[in-house]
């Protein structure tokens, strides 16, 4: 059984600052990482391995420093890496993105391919199921757990206040919750392999088969016309009360102006 | 065919187990302004099984027309009938906006509508405008975990479409003397396109309100410190009608369940008062709540963006204040 799972490597949104006086970001010292529902994604894919000797390929679509996050999976447990980088794939959007990715997955074997659901600089949740349009598969979004059963996976699929248990046949993509599960470290043994052992193959636009009106900024249908940072509000008022009773009491006197009560 | 032969502003309106979501009504809302400034129509686009019914409560919130598309193969949502029944509607009616819910569904429909029609995908949107000059969609949403805002347009395709996220957007009053167009449409080939089989559907048990519709939001951070604090949030919210939320520590500690999170991965609120108790304010927080009418933060550090954010920011130990302040309340409301 052959495994794909599509990662990106994403700065730490959660590392980001603003800059309180011009409302910009500050984006010097974030710290790079494998994006967490890609990283759910790979754990779930290992831990098929675990039980069947499956053989887990990464992709990876990104600059060329996307290496970094290629070698984590190899450290991890992935048998093979490709980092899919070509300036012809700058400035893509999902649809374009996503084409790409399609293209160099459709090089490789697989039965199931794994994305995250969405990644944490984008947060669309886009590129998953188009990658399975562009290649004609079914897909599985929201993954909470993902269970291979003969010739068909079974899959937790959350929704807003409910999930299904759904069955579907591979081939097939499923995209993968962050919660689902706690991924792996990497082993000394397999951080040495992945920078000493093993090669990060590095596939550009001529080693995939992709129309190229269909990729980067130019086969994009979207366009950023502009971005900003968010409008700041009109300062509020902040108190330091004496004491608790009297936080109280503020509260209960603002609430009482407002006609809230 | 150019661009300028798709005409009308569709939304598509999800529905599960027969009862709209919510923010099917907001879409409809959001449109109604949308087509206004174009001059043209709203559509609602109704997909399900036995649902022919509902097509008069989309009237009501403002649909100029509802084509409904029922089908047995439409009853549960899986991906792949409901992306072809849509699609098939694109093609035969040409619209030149589309907007879905950010909701689970939405967000995994959209996304491959769009790439079979070829055409751009906004996700989130915040906000959506018609450009004066040539009348496109400006369609903008928080990018880079909620730290900046982008405009993004789709100039030479259509559809334009867009995920809206739910509590964003303003549904209409409801008017139930609007009546609409009602249009019955058959998708052929359904049965072909099921290739998702639904084994089993387990609904979470809700026992408490829904955090978007709450006029009153009780909302702790992890400065609440335990989650038997939590109690308090509810005392003092049940006086005030409403119920408790929290971010997103909170929840990866498993202090509440997720439907609870406010913020950029969690749920965006609008209450008419969201009380912040113990929340720093990280930036992922306030895009989720900050258009709360009235943002009242109690938190220890004066620092703490949160006390910011607020409207009135009080410098204070929450878990003495709470307490204090339901006390009070219960006196007032007397």
């Amino acid at each position: 059984m052959n495994i794909v799972v599509c990662v990106k490597q994403v700065p730490d949104t959660n590392e980001v600052k603003l800059d309180p006086v011009k409302g910009t970001l500050i984006r010097e010292g974030v710290p790079s990482i494998m994006n967490p529902d890609d990283k759910a994604g790979l754990e779930a894919a290992l831990t098929i391995k675990d039980e069947t000797g499956a053989k887990v390929t990464v992709v990876s679509m990104g600059p060329p420093q996307a290496d970094e996050v290629c070698r984590e999976a190899l450290a991890m447990g992935a048998d093979e890496a490709i980092l899919v980088t070509d300036r012809a794939f700058g400035g893509a959007d999902t649809w374009a993105t996503s084409t790409t990715i399609a293209a160099a997955v459709n090089m490789l074997d697989y039965d199931l391919i794994i994305t995250g659901r969405q990644a944490i600089d984008g947060d669309t949740a886009q590129v998953g199921p188009q990658i399975a349009e562009h290649l004609n598969l079914p897909n599985v979004s929201y993954a909470d757990d993902i269970k291979v059963e003969g010739d068909s996976v079974v899959v937790k699929r959350i929704y807003d206040d409910r999930y299904h248990m759904v069955k579907v046949q591979m081939p097939c993509l499923i995209t993968a919750l962050g919660e689902m599960n706690t991924p792996r470290y990497m082993t000394p043994g397999g951080v040495f392999d992945a920078y000493r052992e093993k090669e990060v193959k590095v596939w550009g636009l001529a080693d995939i088969d992709v129309d190229t009106d269909n990729i980067g900024l130019k086969g994009s249908p979207t366009r950023v016309f502009k971005s900003f940072p968010k409008a700041l509000k009109a300062p509020g008022t902040v108190v330091t009360p004496e004491s608790p009773q009297e936080a109280a009491d503020f509260i209960v006197e603002k609430l009482k102006e407002k006609f809230v009560i | 065919m150019s661009i300028q032969d798709y005409k009308g502003v569709f939304t598509f309106a999800q529905q599960v187990d027969n009862e709209i979501t919510p923010v099917s009504f907001e879409l409809i809302g959001k449109g109604k302004e949308l087509a206004a400034d174009i001059g043209c129509d709203v559509t609602a686009v109704l997909l399900g099984s036995g649902v022919a019914g509902l097509a008069d409560e989309l009237a009501a919130y403002g649909a100029d027309r509802v084509i409904v598309v029922d089908a047995p193969e439409l009853e549960v949502y899986t991906t792949e009938p409901y992306v072809h029944a849509f699609v098939d509607i694109i093609n035969k009616y040409k619209p030149e906006i589309c907007l879905f819910g950010a909701t689970a569904i939405g967000r995994d429909m959209a996304p491959r509508v769009s790439a079979r029609v070829h055409t751009g995908l906004t996700a989130d949107c915040t906000k959506l405008e018609i450009n004066p000059d040539d009348k496109g969609l400006m369609m903008t949403r928080p990018a880079f975990g909620g730290n900046i805002m982008a405009t993004i347009l789709c100039s030479n395709h259509r559809p334009q479409m867009s995920t809206v996220r739910p509590g964003v957007m303003q549904k209409l009053p409801k008017d139930d003397s609007h009546k609409a167009e009602v249009i019955n449409e058959t998708v052929d080939g359904l049965a072909d396109h099921v290739n998702v089989e639904v084994l089993e559907v387990v609904k979470a048990v809700a026992e408490k309100m829904n955090i978007q519709d709450a006029k009153v939001l009780v909302s702790g951070g992890r400065g609440m410190g335990s989650p038997e604090n939590f109690k308090m949030l509810e005392d003092l919210a049940d006086v005030l009608g409403g119920t408790i939320a929290c971010s997103r520590p909170c929840v990866d500690n498993g202090w509440l369940p997720k439907d609870r999170q406010v913020g950029q991965t969690g749920q965006t609120v609008r209450p008419n008062v969201y009380f912040a108790c113990g929340i720093s304010g990280a930036i992922q927080h306030l895009a989720g709540m900050e258009e709360s009418d009235i943002i009242i933060a109690i938190n220890k550090d004066e620092s703490a963006p949160m006390i910011a954010a607020a409207d009135y920011g009080i410098v204070g130990d929450a878990l003495k204040i709470v307490p204090l302040l339901t006390e009070a309340l219960k006196k007032e409301l007397a």
